[in-house]
This record gives C-alpha cells, sequence and structure tokens, in this order.
C-alpha cells in the first residue's frame, strides 16, 4: 500500500519534467558520470591518457567488437536470455569471411555480407535450440559455444587465415577514415548502436523483445508468437556478431580460429555494468555502450598505468562487483526492489 | 476457563512516506480463541500482521504480550516470543521432505555437530504431526503434496516453534470446501491447546464456522470489534465498505439473443477434461461453476490454444476454426484473463500503455515495424477514461495499481484488440469489495454492448449475480447448464458433486 501512494506522488512531482527525466535515468546518469569520473582519474595520472590519439586509436577501437557483441546480446538480455556463443561465433564467422573473401575474391561488401548472414544464421541456430527444443538459453548457447569453437578450428584446419593486400580495402573497415579523424571501426559501432537502439525503442520487435522478458506466460497468452519474435531477436544478435568478426578482421588483417573465446563475457559484463537486466525486461543500448566504454577505459588506463595484464582482470572483476551492486543499492533506496 | 489475555495492541500507528496506513489500530486475543482481521485491501490488515511479525516496526503504540511490554524488533524476535505467521503465498521447499521443511534452520545434528541425524528430525517431525493430528509421512517431499497438505505442513511448522499466536493469512483461498474443513478441524485442536489465532480471510462465510471475534479495520483506521454470534455477513460489509451491500443480488434481466458466436464441440484433453461442449451466445454472460480441480481453467486453456486438445471442434459464427496456439485465439477474437493476473496477464514492470497495447501492437504499427505511439498514447488515455483506471497517468508501472485496476488493465487490453468474447477466469479474485462490484458493472456493460462472456468463479455469490446461464463442471466433465432463473447455490452444488461420493 505504502509503495502505491509513493509512486503516485513520485508522478506528481514528475510535473517537473527535468526532475522526472533524471529519477527515471538514473541508473544511466549514474553510469555516465563513473565513466566520466574513471576518465579523470586517468587523465590526471597521466594526461597522455587523454590524448585524441589513444582515445580515438586505444580507447574507441578497442571498444568496437566488443561493444558490437555487447549491443546485439542487449536484445537477448532483454529477453530474460543469455548468449554464450557470442565469442567463438565471431572466430568462426571470421574464418568462414577470410576463407570466402580469399576463394572466391568477394571483396569488401560481398565479405561484410557473408559474415553479416553466418552470423545471423548462427544466431538463428540458437534461437530454433531454445525455441524448438525447448532448450533453456545457457545450455543451447554453451553448446552453440562449443560447436562454434570446434568448427572454427576445423574450418581453419587450426591455421589462420591471411587477408592478403589482394583484398583491396579489407583493413580500411575498421581502420580507414571516412570521417576524419575518427577510424571506421568507431564509426560502424556508433552507427550499430543507433540503429539497435531505434529497433529496440521504436519497432514492434523491440516492444516484443521488452514484453518477452516482463513477462513470457503472458505475452504468449496476449496472442503474440513469441518464439518467432525470440528466433528473429537471436538472429538479430548474430547479425551484430557478423560484424564483429568483419570488424575484427580489419583490424588484425587475419582471421584467427582462436580468439573469440572470452569476448562473450566481455560483452555480457558491459551489458551488465551498463544496467540491464539480468531478469529481462529492462536495458538500453546506451548503457551497454557506457558499459563497454567503461571496461575499455580501465583496461587502457591501467594499461598506461603499467599495471600487469593479471591484475588489470582483477580490477575489471571488482568494477562489476561494483557496479552492480552499487546499483542494487540505488534501487533498493528507491524501492524498485526489495 | 477463564478467558485469560495472550496478546493486545493498544494505539498502534504505522506511517509511511505520505500515508498513514494505520492509525491508532486496537486489537487483542485470548488463549484459545480464533480472532479475525478483516477490512479491504489497503485497510491496513497486513501492516498490522507484519509489526506484529516483527518485519515492520511501529510508529507509536503499546503491544502486550503475555503480560509483558515487548518490542517485536524482528522477524526472529517474534519467533522467540512465540508469534508465527503463516503467509498466504507458502514458504515451503518443495525439494525438501515434511520433516525437513518443519526443523529448517534447527536440523538435529549427530555428535560433532557436522552430520544431520535424519533419524531424530523424523521422529521429531512424527510426533508433532500426531500432536496436530496431521495424516502426513514426515518422510514425503513436500512437493508432492496438495496445496491443502502443504499449509499443514506450514501449521505444524509454525505449532513447532511452540508458538502461542499463529496468524493465518488468507488460509483458505486455494482450498477446497473440503479441505477448508480439514483446516478448519486443525483450527480446532489449536483452539483447543489455548494457541491464539489471528485468522485473515476474504471469505466472509468463513467467519460464521471458526472465529470468535472479527475485528473491522478500514482505511488504516479501526472501526469495530464484534462477538461472531452476534453479527451478521451484512453487517460485516457494511463495517468494511462504509456503505451496505447486497450479497443475494442476481442479474437485471437482459434481452437474451439466441444468436451463437461461439460453439464448442467435445473437447477433450490429456488429463483431465472429458468432451465437453457448450454454446455461448451474443451479449450472454455464461458462468462456470464447479469446485476446485474440476477443469475450468484448464477448459479455458484448451480453448484457447494455450494448451493442446486431444478432440473437439470450435466454431466461431457457425464457422469452423482452428486453435492451436493463443495468437489463434486472438486472431478469432477470443481473449483469456486469468486468474493469476501477474503471472499469466501483465506485465508488472512495464507502464499501463504497453499493457493496454500488447495484444494489437500490430495495429499500432506501420508496414516498416515503426510503432505509432501518438494513436496508442490517445486510445490507452480513452480506455483509463472509460474504464476509470486510478492512475496518475497511463505512463504508471502496473506493478503499483491496485488488484481492481491491474484487472482493468488486462479487461482493456482484450477491449483494445476489439475481442467480442471473453473468458474471465476468477474476475474479482484479490481484489476489494468495492472494487468487486465496479468490476461486475463493468462485465454487465461489457455483456449489453454485445460482447460475450465466459466467467469461471469459485464464488457462487457471484456466479448467481452475474450468470444468465450457469455451467457447471466436475471433475473434468460438463454436468450440467441451468438458466440463472432456475439456479440456487444448492443446485449448482449438486451438478459440481455429481461425480464425487
Amino acid at each position: 500500500m505504502s509503495k502505491e501512494v509513493k509512486a503516485v506522488e513520485g508522478e506528481e512531482v514528475g510535473g517537473n519534467r527535468l526532475r522526472a527525466f533524471a529519477k527515471r535515468e538514473i541508473g544511466r546518469v549514474l553510469a555516465l558520470g563513473s565513466l566520466v569520473v574513471i576518465f579523470i582519474f586517468f587523465t590526471i595520472m597521466r594526461p597522455v591518457f587523454a590524448s585524441w590519439e589513444n582515445v580515438s586509436g586505444g580507447i574507441l577501437m578497442s571498444t568496437t567488437v566488443t561493444g558490437l557483441l555487447a549491443i546485439g546480446t542487449t536484445f537477448v538480455i532483454i529477453t530474460g536470455g543469455i548468449d554464450l556463443s557470442i565469442g567463438t561465433a565471431t572466430a568462426l564467422v571470421a574464418i568462414i569471411v577470410g576463407k570466402t573473401v580469399m576463394a572466391l575474391n568477394l571483396g569488401v561488401a560481398g565479405g561484410m555480407l557473408v559474415g553479416v548472414i553466418v552470423g545471423g544464421l548462427i544466431g538463428v541456430v540458437n534461437g530454433l535450440l531454445i525455441t524448438i527444443l525447448k532448450l533453456p538459453p545457457f545450455i543451447a548457447t554453451l553448446a552453440t559455444m562449443k560447436a562454434a569453437q570446434g568448427l572454427a578450428l576445423i574450418v581453419s584446419d587450426l591455421k589462420p587465415v591471411l587477408f592478403t593486400t589482394d583484398v583491396k580495402g579489407w583493413d580500411s573497415i575498421a581502420q580507414g577514415n571516412l570521417i576524419p579523424k575518427i577510424p571506421n571501426g568507431v564509426l560502424i559501432l556508433f552507427v550499430g548502436a543507433v540503429i539497435a537502439a531505434i529497433i529496440l525503442n521504436k519497432t514492434v520487435l523491440g516492444r516484443y523483445t521488452f514484453a518477452i522478458g516482463s513477462n513470457e506466460a503472458a505475452t504468449k497468452l496476449s496472442g503474440v508468437k513469441v518464439n518467432n519474435w525470440l528466433v528473429a531477436i537471436y538472429g538479430l544478435g548474430g547479425l551484430y556478431v557478423g560484424m564483429a568478426a568483419v570488424v575484427l578482421t580489419s583490424r588484425l588483417g587475419s582471421a584467427r580460429p582462436d580468439l573469440g573465446l572470452g569476448y562473450e563475457l566481455e560483452a555480457i559484463a558491459a551489458v551488465i555494468i551498463g544496467g540491464t537486466s539480468l531478469l529481462g525486461g529492462k536495458g538500453t543500448i546506451s548503457g551497454t555502450i557506457i558499459g563497454a566504454l567503461i571496461m575499455s577505459v580501465l583496461i587502457n588506463g591501467l594499461r598506461i598505468l603499467e599495471l600487469q595484464q593479471e591484475w588489470q582482470y582483477v580490477v575489471v572483476g571488482a568494477v562489476i562487483v561494483l557496479a552492480v551492486w552499487g546499483d542494487n543499492v540505488r534501487r533498493r533506496r528507491a524501492g524498485e526492489i526489495s | 476457563m477463564a478467558t485469560t489475555q495472550l496478546l493486545s495492541l493498544t494505539g498502534v500507528s504505522k506511517e509511511f512516506p505520505g500515508v498513514k496506513a494505520l492509525n491508532n489500530v486496537h486489537f487483542d486475543l485470548n488463549k484459545g480463541e480464533v480472532h479475525a482481521i478483516i477490512g479491504e485491501n489497503g485497510a491496513g490488515k497486513s501492516t498490522l500482521m507484519k509489526i506484529l511479525s516483527g518485519i515492520y516496526k511501529k510508529d507509536t503504540g503499546d503491544i502486550v504480550y503475555q503480560g509483558n511490554h515487548v518490542n517485536v524488533s524482528s522477524p526472529l524476535e517474534a519467533h522467540k516470543l512465540g508469534i508465527s505467521i503463516i503467509h498466504q503465498e507458502l514458504n515451503l521447499m518443495p525439494d525438501l521432505t515434511v520433516a525437513q521443511n518443519i526443523f529448517i534452520g534447527r536440523e538435529d545434528r549427530r555428535k560433532g555437530r557436522v552430520f544431520l541425524d535424519n533419524a531424530k528430525l523424523n521422529k521429531a517431525a512424527k510426533d508433532l504431526l500426531a500432536e496436530l493430528e496431521l495424516a502426513l509421512d514426515p518422510k514425503q517431499k513436500v512437493g508432492e503434496l496438495t496445496i491443502a497438505k502443504q499449509q499443514m505442513v506450514e501449521i505444524a511448522k509454525a505449532v513447532s516453534y511452540r508458538g502461542e499466536v499463529i496468524i493465518m493469512d488468507e488460509p483458505t483461498s486455494s482450498l477446497t470446501p473440503a479441505e477448508t474443513d480439514a483446516l478448519f478441524k486443525i483450527i480446532r485442536t489449536l483452539k483447543a491447546a489455548g494457541k491464539g489465532v489471528v485468522y485473515i480471510s476474504h471469505r466472509l462465510e468463513e467467519l460464521n464456522k471458526i472465529t470468535d471475534r472479527i475485528t473491522v479495520l478500514r482505511d488504516g483506521e479501526y472501526v469495530k470489534t464484534l462477538n461472531t454470534s452476534e453479527t451478521s455477513i451484512p453487517e460485516v460489509i457494511s463495517l468494511m465498505v462504509g456503505r451496505k451491500v447486497d450479497q443475494d443480488q442476481r442479474p437485471d434481466p437482459r434481452p437474451q439473443s439466441s444468436e451463437v458466436v461461439l460453439k464448442v464441440e467435445g473437447i477433450s484433453d490429456l488429463n483431465l477434461l472429458r468432451d465437453v461442449s457448450f454454446d455461448l451466445r451474443k451479449g450472454e454472460i455464461l458462468g462456470f461453476a464447479g469446485l476446485m480441480g474440476a477443469g475450468r481453467t484448464e477448459l479455458a486453456r484448451a480453448l484457447i490454444g494455450a494448451d493442446p486438445k486431444t478432440a473437439g471442434k470450435v466454431f466461431l459464427d457457425g464457422k469452423e476454426v482452428k486453435i492451436k496456439s493463443p495468437s489463434d485465439a486472438v486472431k478469432a477474437g477470443i481473449g483469456y484473463l486469468s486468474e493469476d493476473r501477474k503471472k499469466y496477464g501483465l506485465l508488472l514492470i512495464q507502464n499501463i500503455t504497453f499493457n493496454v497495447i500488447l495484444s494489437s501492437i500490430p495495429a499500432f504499427s506501420n508496414k516498416f515495424g515503426f510503432l505509432k505511439t501518438k494513436p496508442a498514447a490517445s486510445i490507452v488515455r480513452d480506455a483509463i477514461k472509460q474504464l476509470s483506471i486510478r492512475t496518475p497517468s497511463e505512463n504508471q508501472f502496473v506493478k503499483n495499481l491496485s488488484g481492481g485496476n491491474q484487472q482493468k488493465v488486462v479487461i482493456a487490453k482484450w477491449l483494445t484488440r476489439d475481442c467480442n468474447i471473453l473468458i474471465f477466469d476468477e474476475p474479482t479474485r484479490g481484489i476489494d469489495v468495492g472494487a468487486k462490484d465496479e468490476i461486475y458493472r463493468l462485465l454487465t456493460k461489457l455483456a449489453s454492448e454485445g460482447k460475450s462472456i465466459i466467467m469461471i468463479s469459485s464464488e457462487l455469490p457471484e456466479i448467481l449475480r452475474m450468470s444468465d446461464r450457469i455451467a457447471v463442471m466436475c471433475e473434468g466433465k460438463l454436468t450440467g447448464i441451468i438458466d440463472n432463473k432456475d439456479a440456487d447455490q444448492n443446485k449448482i452444488m449438486q451438478y459440481a458433486t455429481k461425480f464425487r461420493d
């Protein structure tokens, strides 16, 4: 009863729009605030940290792959699901793209298309395992994670695929500058995020993503074909896996069958730091991007401070705990959870 | 036996930011007494119970327990004092046994205190169950028991703390009449043993059977304490809602259409349903009565394709329709309103707009899949006005609404989808007496506007008050369809128990 009245009051105060906005968005405002604070901290410690060269080439570029993965998997996590396969799927897509581009001389556009299609198909397979075989998302995607890992090794014959200079412009997918001073990889991440935010907030698919995560049974009883939409959502996540794989190969100039495992957890960590609930029904793309940036800024900053890599991992672990614990404390105080 | 006071609360108040949940409330309980606390949702019953069981702290007031002033500062403290609460939603672990559940946190251990002593635990549970005359096996897993038996486990657990005061919150809400009688027998055993029972229930007809006194709360205020033997249900209701409510109402006669909109032929399912057939006419309310487990919810779920049918045909306006999934049912214009709104009806963490348009999202989007938010918002605002959903705005989260208003949100969802057949499963479960009236008026209005309504209800007064015709089910079969004018509670119960001894 008390809660009801409190909420009503909150709405009345909400006559002041700015305050209502701040209240509603407090999670993201705090996340962004933390990002700024961390950024300022490293800048004070080492001014070179804030140089554009480091920001674009170091921080932003290193966010592109996990950022794209995190965007796609935000949809999946909002449905209340999880996708563990995105890391090794990135490796598999990268290998397939490398093989086909080199063998068929597909060029940049063709290679990107192959990446997105193969990535999307892996997502659809996940969706079908979850909806038709009714496997829990954790198990279904654990299985595809292992299968993709193996297939990447098999298809590549355990060898990296090099993008020779025959494939004109492959390196410029990530490293070129359509806009001066901004690497294309960063541009792809930005455009990918904007498209995802529009899909999530303005389209039927986005609305059903939230509905399924809020209450799958009620959504089904409301006449929504939940299974079809879940396949589409996992497929959409797969498209972002495909893009991430293309950007990764462009950055490295090669596709490595063993590179990808572990990316899934970095992406999931970014989503969670960004305030998306693992329970489903809640989440934002901007939060995910902030989360991904917090991780890259930390790693980059700690590297500039010359902290050993082993300790960088420990710090990232601590930050995940801090971010989620802090968010829980705030929401408990606000009466959102008990 | 001279009555001895076990517990007394005087002048208890509790304020939450912006609302006085309890204002100067009195309550007392004697040894060997069952004392009911009743009131509408929001009257302060649960706040009072939470203060008694240590979940909330009172702001002012005095609690005297067994002659001592006490401060129940935590649930643990309440347990130590001997005050136990049995919540409406049972808190048992389904995969543990009866004995393990009863003594959870206080397990007997072998020497060395590392290993559990199951033999001793089971023995203690067996003795306790015998003492309460409960026919339960200490070694059975709780998840295998019926809800009624699980409740008995909760009672045994409460008694095992050697508690003097046992608070029961809506203990009969999911019990059959026979199970309710069994529960009352246990309560009488507790009474005879000198325990005090605080009894909270929405089912007023139970008060006569089991309670000694009744305390009525309204809007956080103490209204009156009555001796059960000297009062009547209408008096209690009028004290609860502050006005008179007629319990034995029947529907105003409506012109009956003979047009059959929905024809169901021979529906069976895997477990329970056997060859159920009925017609639903335009603009009528067809009540479905029956005991718990008669198969009414199963019928509704099979009808809308939520669960598989093994046989049966469905005709809509004379044409056969194949309904294999809820989306087929919705396409055919059939909306189902579950008895468990929170689980099967609402997106609690989303706002009213989202919930209202959930079934109609394709209608509110263009061909590229982009949502048209403006028309949606105006339709939702109209629905809020039309159904008088009490909320500051359409952006309010549904979890913050009262039960009655949540139900209206679900109704709005189906009206927005333009469903002509609505299946209400227990439409007023968990809804206040006052708000019930409003839901009843709404159902009547919908029927008179030409919607056809199937109303499943376990409350016979509700069935009799609302239905044009009454279909009665027993053990998965339809045992009869009665016109309202020929129906009474006895007749319905006869049909509802046709296949039982």
